[in-house]
């Protein structure tokens, strides 16, 4: 009886402690969460008052399903994010493999991948649009003295050309992040496997793909899921390296929903959108988790 | 696994068999990191060779070695842009975000790292679906609260979203974090006869002090770096973060690159050190809790 009402007891306090936090949260991300989905299901031009908010049920959601921009920019999306999450994950484990050795000049390697992941995105973005600006920018100049351009060109008037800056800038930034989350879960791969395998006359390469690969799973589903849940997002770095252009042919769902609210003020319809990418990511992380089985941390 | 995470600077028995095979891949490896870290690094070194050069010098055949270098755009910066009021604007809404965000997470995490009850797996796993969702699903609603409220533009108009963020990755990094201090003093003071509180306040907290700078640190660089919220829910030059200041830099004929370099320059500058005099502790705050193995 005793230990029950202490048991209860430290509920209370525990509850207690977390109330604070989980209200905030749940007052100004769950609730207008809500908000948005009711948002959607109504006409809302912010730039005809005079129309109203009359509710029309689902009508922005279909809408959306004959939208050609909404699938140009959902393809756009998904093209961006598969193509640097690949190339993220390659280098990423390349580097973690290396920062766990011991070397000379480890520390160095560790700061100078950081600051890139800590500097705002747009500065990143603009960075790499200052390199990859005008035929007489840096980028152009170098390729042309090494001779893989013939002469320089402009990188931003086609879709094609535009995406090789908004890809190796996100590779760029995130790479770092990618790196340390493997990092950490090479550092609990037990050490003795290596000299097991070592003594067995087993090669690198085969300690990589029968060790450190499979022991390294989880690691690299938890950075799978951050990363697709984050280029899913993508909004910062098209918005200034390339404004979604030329034309809306670097468009992501998230500049165009940004377009379709704070652009041209359509509430409902922008509400739509985000309740879209809402599901999508949703989906996405659902999918992570049960389908692939990840275990996200906080248990002990 | 049950290794735990630990620093392994010189614990690693390194082998190096003497085979020709082995040096050759050595130095692959090598060559293949300088060429990662000039990569990572050019895009800075030549944002700081810009921003001394004149605008006029900056698309005419480009050298990689400074002619001549000049300090006109940090002066324009400061005096026909000011920039010092971004600068304001970013200090004041990322740093009360940050504290308001450690106040109220450290009483949360507390619970969660040490508090056995009912609903804890849950709230957690709550807590890291709410760090995940994208923000732009929340944009449409919170420019119409803050509307309401007449708070678009002001510093509050802010703060207030930039907690959706900031306080689960508080909460989230600092109860990762308090999970790793062990145990054992506390619960000596609990059988000496201390209180729960007496515990929290004289044991606890001290020993987590580390723990909050570094969450502290991680929450602050998340909001300095914020630009979607900042960008809806500004109106103009008065209010803007440093972020949306430099996204929106025009010239009167031209793109401003000289300033807008230097000004990427002064915006990177204290994160870059702060990461680099921080940099072990940021990176045991990041994967803290992030990977289970």
């Amino acid at each position: 009886m005793k230990k029950i009402s202490r048991l209860g007891h430290q509920a209370r306090l525990g509850w207690t402690l977390v109330a604070p936090a989980l209200s905030v949260i749940a007052l100004i991300a769950i609730f207008p969460l809500g908000w948005t989905f009711w948002e959607s299901l109504h006409l809302h031009e912010l730039r005809m008052p005079w129309l109203g908010k009359p509710f029309i049920g689902l009508a922005n959601y279909i809408e959306i399903a004959k939208d050609p921009r909404f699938w140009a920019a959902l393809g756009h999306t998904a093209f961006f994010t598969v193509v640097s999450i690949s190339l993220e994950l390659v280098i990423g484990l390349y580097l973690a493999l290396v920062m766990n050795r011991v070397f000379r000049g480890r520390g160095f390697v560790r700061a100078a991948v950081l600051v890139p992941w800590a500097i705002p995105t747009v500065v990143a973005a603009l960075l790499w649009r200052f390199i990859f600006e005008s035929q007489g920018g840096i980028a152009n100049a170098l390729l042309v003295r090494a001779g893989i351009l013939k002469e320089p060109m402009v990188w931003f008037i086609e879709a094609s050309t535009a995406w090789v800056p908004v890809i190796l800038s996100d590779v760029w930034k995130t790479t770092p992040f990618v790196a340390l989350l493997l990092l950490a879960g090479l550092q609990n791969i037990d050490l003795s496997l290596y000299e097991a395998a070592a003594v067995d006359g087993a090669n690198a390469w085969w300690q990589l793909r029968h060790i450190t690969l499979p022991l390294l799973k989880p690691a690299i589903l938890v950075t799978l899921i951050f990363r697709t849940l984050d280029g899913f997002r993508v909004f910062d770095l098209i918005y200034v390296l390339t404004g979604g252009g030329p034309g809306t042919s670097t468009e992501p769902v998230a500049l165009y929903t940004f377009n379709a609210l704070l652009q041209n003020l359509r509430f409902g319809y922008g509400s739509a959108l985000s309740v879209v990418i809402f599901a999508i990511t949703f989906g996405l992380a659902m999918f992570y988790v049960r389908g692939l089985g990840v275990k996200l941390g906080g248990e002990e | 696994m049950s290794a735990p995470i630990t620093d392994r600077s010189g614990a690693r028995p390194v082998k190096k068999p003497r085979t020709s095979g082995v040096r050759w891949q050595t130095w692959l490896l090598g060559a293949a990191l300088v060429a990662l870290m000039l990569f990572t690094l050019f895009p800075f070194y030549w944002a700081i060779v810009a921003s001394l050069t004149s605008d006029a010098a900056l698309f005419r055949d480009p050298s990689l070695w400074p002619q001549h270098l000049i300090f006109d755009h940090y002066r324009a910066l400061f005096t026909e842009r000011d920039f010092i009021t971004p600068i304001r604007n970013s200090l004041v809404v990322a740093g009360t975000t940050t504290i308001f965000c450690l106040i109220v997470g450290t009483l949360a995490a507390y619970a969660l790292a040490r508090i056995e009850f009912r609903g804890k797996a849950a709230i957690m796993g709550f807590i890291l679906a709410v760090t995940m969702f994208p923000q732009i699903s929340i944009v449409s609603p919170l420019y119409l609260l803050l509307r309401s409220l007449h708070l678009i533009d002001t510093y509050p108009g802010l703060i207030m979203p930039y907690m959706t963020f900031a306080m689960p990755l508080t909460v989230w990094v600092l109860t990762g974090s308090i999970r790793q201090i062990p145990k054992d003093l506390e619960e000596a003071a609990h059988v000496d006869g201390a209180t729960r509180f007496q515990s929290f306040t004289k044991i606890l907290l001290p020993l987590a002090v580390p723990s909050l700078a570094t969450t502290g640190i991680l929450t602050f660089i998340y909001c300095w770096n914020e630009f979607l919220f900042a960008l809806s829910f500004t109106l103009g030059p008065e209010r803007q973060t440093v972020p949306v200041a430099i996204a929106l830099f025009r010239g009167q004929y031209q793109v401003p690159w000289g300033e807008i370099l230097a000004a990427a320059v002064v915006a990177t500058a204290p994160v870059a050190a702060m990461v680099l005099v921080f940099q072990r502790r940021i990176v045991q705050g990041l994967t803290a809790g992030a990977v289970k193995g």
